[in-house]
């Protein structure tokens, strides 16, 4: 299989505090690779580097290559505005534009690339609702604030938004941690249909969902890349001790 | 029960522990504050009775301001403080946005602190010294270098026709915007300041650049607050009195140039009280008072309450 992204040799830092360690990973194209560990070990910031969202942070900086299609993002002579075009990601809480409608929250990437022609931005939305599985539960209220919706209808309104502008991969930050089992199992559901298409990458906090969507898994620990594999393989036969010792709940 | 017994025990402790006579002492003088708002109102509309019988309504829809034959409308004054206001927030917004933008996101780290507190400095300025700087420097320079061009310019206008001498409407409504600048620049940045980081990973994360950041996420946001800013800064405006008195020109006549002297509601006030001989005058003068007391206590409550609703509402949603 054929790596969308190769990351090599990442290292990143919150100031003088270094949260990544020399990460090298192969992220599968057209597959949905996880990104397990306990809380703090830099899953949220190993996959912000993914589309330079970490160097958003005041004081936070990285080096090492990431490759997307043999190319450096980390490039000098790359516009990060352009990466974040192409690599889209869903946070953890559900963030649409609460002064925006439904509508409008949805076509905010193609507005934002200057697409102003009403029946495409119209076709777009009903597109990119319904790949997220939502067009049903929305469409007549189209012109309605995007925060009138339930926690889970937002964070699939939040996918909307994020597969309209049409990335190629999408990095999801523990999508379903505020949402009930029903949204979650939606949204599940959606990714494994999405990886026709996008290739994904998703953070959990919950191995059930892992062993469910993942065609491969990483466990991180300390900001360490402990072990990576195919998911059957990490979750079944783990070669590491604390790989182990995670899955089964043996850590904090 | 429990808590009926605790509560007890709590009050009675806390009588022991002087927090009961702490509590009366600042309960009194909130009180007494509040009861002294009423007594002015009350007095404002008491003393103005005369006024009010004499000319009823009429009183805010006349001009003329007579002191010698008795007749007295204010309409000039409400026009002039309404229009300097307003003219003070039009040049005044625009700065204070754009202030506010730099220095809640663009200024570099280190200089927002030290920046935010020299432009709030610049409200402890005593206006008497911002008026003295109107007359001696800013009139001549609006007479000499901005007057001109607008004539030239805009002279097709009404607003910029006819000869400027200086002490002026646009005068009166630049020094007013110079005042106003502070205030609603830094509620703004407080608002602005708000917006939580989720709002702008959104934006960023669609591929927004740092200003396409600030205009879907970040001011849409704010907006409730910035708008509470703006009308703050309006209820400054009104009020205001010293610089304004000091170049706005104080003649009672409303004119469509603001090349013309003016007269705000505040100005005359405070020029012809200690002058006004008649009943009726004081009378009418004290009016004034009242008018300008009523509207500026609705624009600041309605601004507090903006301001306060969204700093306590949208501020919560960050945590
Ligand atoms: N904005 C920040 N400033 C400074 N340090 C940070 C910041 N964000 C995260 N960190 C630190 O970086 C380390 C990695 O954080 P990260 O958010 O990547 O962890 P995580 O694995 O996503 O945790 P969680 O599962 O709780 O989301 C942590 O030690 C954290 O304290
Ligand atoms: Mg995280």
């Amino acid at each position: 299989m054929q790596n969308k992204i190769t990351i090599k040799n990442l290292n990143a830092w919150f100031g003088a505090k270094q949260v990544l360690h020399d990460i090298d990973i192969g992220i599968e194209k057209n597959g949905i690779t996880a990104i397990i560990g306990p809380s703090g070990c830099g899953k949220s910031t190993f996959i912000r580097c993914l589309n330079r969202m970490h160097e958003v942070v005041p004081y936070a900086k990285a080096s090492g290559k990431v490759l997307v299609d043999d190319r450096d993002i980390y490039d000098s002579d790359i516009d990060p505005v352009e990466i974040r075009r192409r690599i889209g990601m869903v946070f953890q809480k559900p963030n649409p534009f609460p002064t925006m409608s439904i509508r409008d929250n949805v076509v905010a990437g193609l507005k934002l690339g200057g697409l102003k022609d009403k029946k495409i931005l119209d076709t777009m939305t009903e597109e990119s609702l319904k790949k997220a599985a939502l067009w049903d539960e929305v469409k007549n209220d189209l012109n309605k604030s995007g925060v009138s919706l339930s926690g889970g209808q937002q964070q699939r309104l939040c996918i909307a938004r994020a597969l309209a502008v049409e990335p190629e991969v999408i990095l999801f930050d523990e999508p379903c941690s505020a949402l009930d089992p029903i949204s979650t199992s939606k949204i599940e559901d959606l990714m494994l249909e999405l990886k026709e298409k996008y290739t994904i990458v998703i953070v959990t906090h919950n191995m059930q969902q892992a062993a469910r969507v993942s065609d491969h898994t990483a466990f991180f620990l300390y900001g360490k890349l402990i072990e990576f594999g195919e998911t059957d393989q990490i979750f079944k036969k783990p070669k590491e001790k604390s790989t182990e010792d995670y899955i089964i709940g043996r850590f904090g | 029960m429990d808590r009926l017994k605790l509560s007890f025990f709590r009050s009675s402790r806390s009588k022991l522990s002087g927090d009961f006579i702490f509590e009366a002492v600042v309960g009194l003088f909130a009180l007494g504050i509040l009861i002294l708002a009423f007594l002015l109102f009350r007095e404002l509309f008491i003393e103005s009775g005369l006024s009010r019988k004499t000319f009823g309504l009429s009183f805010l829809f006349t001009s003329t301001w007579d002191p010698v034959n008795e007749i007295f409308g204010a309409l000039p004054f409400i026009f002039g403080t309404l229009v300097s206001s307003f003219l003070a927030l039009l040049i005044a917004v625009p700065f204070s946005l754009g202030i506010a933008i730099y220095l809640s996101e663009l200024a570099p780290e280190k200089l927002r602190t030290p920046l935010s507190f020299i432009i709030e400095l610049l409200a402890a300025i005593p206006s008497v010294i911002i008026g003295l700087w109107g007359i001696f420097i800013l009139a001549p320079f609006i007479r000499d270098y901005l007057a001109p061009p607008l004539s030239t310019y805009l002279g097709f206008l009404p607003l910029f026709q006819g000869p400027m001498y200086g002490l002026s409407m646009l005068t009166g409504g630049v020094i007013l915007a110079i005042m106003v600048i502070p205030i609603t620049s830094s509620v703004s940045r407080e608002v602005i300041m708000t917006v939580p980081t989720h709002q702008r990973e959104a934006a960023l994360a669609l591929g927004a650049t740092g200003w396409e950041t600030t205009r879907i996420a970040v001011l849409p946001y704010s907006r409730s607050g910035i708008f509470g800013a703006v009308i703050l800064g309006f209820g400054r405006a009104i009020g205001e009195t010293m610089a304004v008195t000091m170049v706005i020109g104080n003649s009672p006549r409303i004119s469509e140039s603001l090349f013309s002297p003016s007269y705000t509601m505040a100005s005359v006030i405070a020029n012809e009280f200690v002058e006004a001989t008649s009943k009726l005058y004081v009378s009418s003068l004290i009016e004034i008072g009242f008018l300008l007391l009523v509207i500026s206590v609705i624009i600041n409550v309605a601004a507090r309450i903006l301001v306060w609703k969204l700093l306590k509402v949208e501020g919560g949603k960050v945590a």
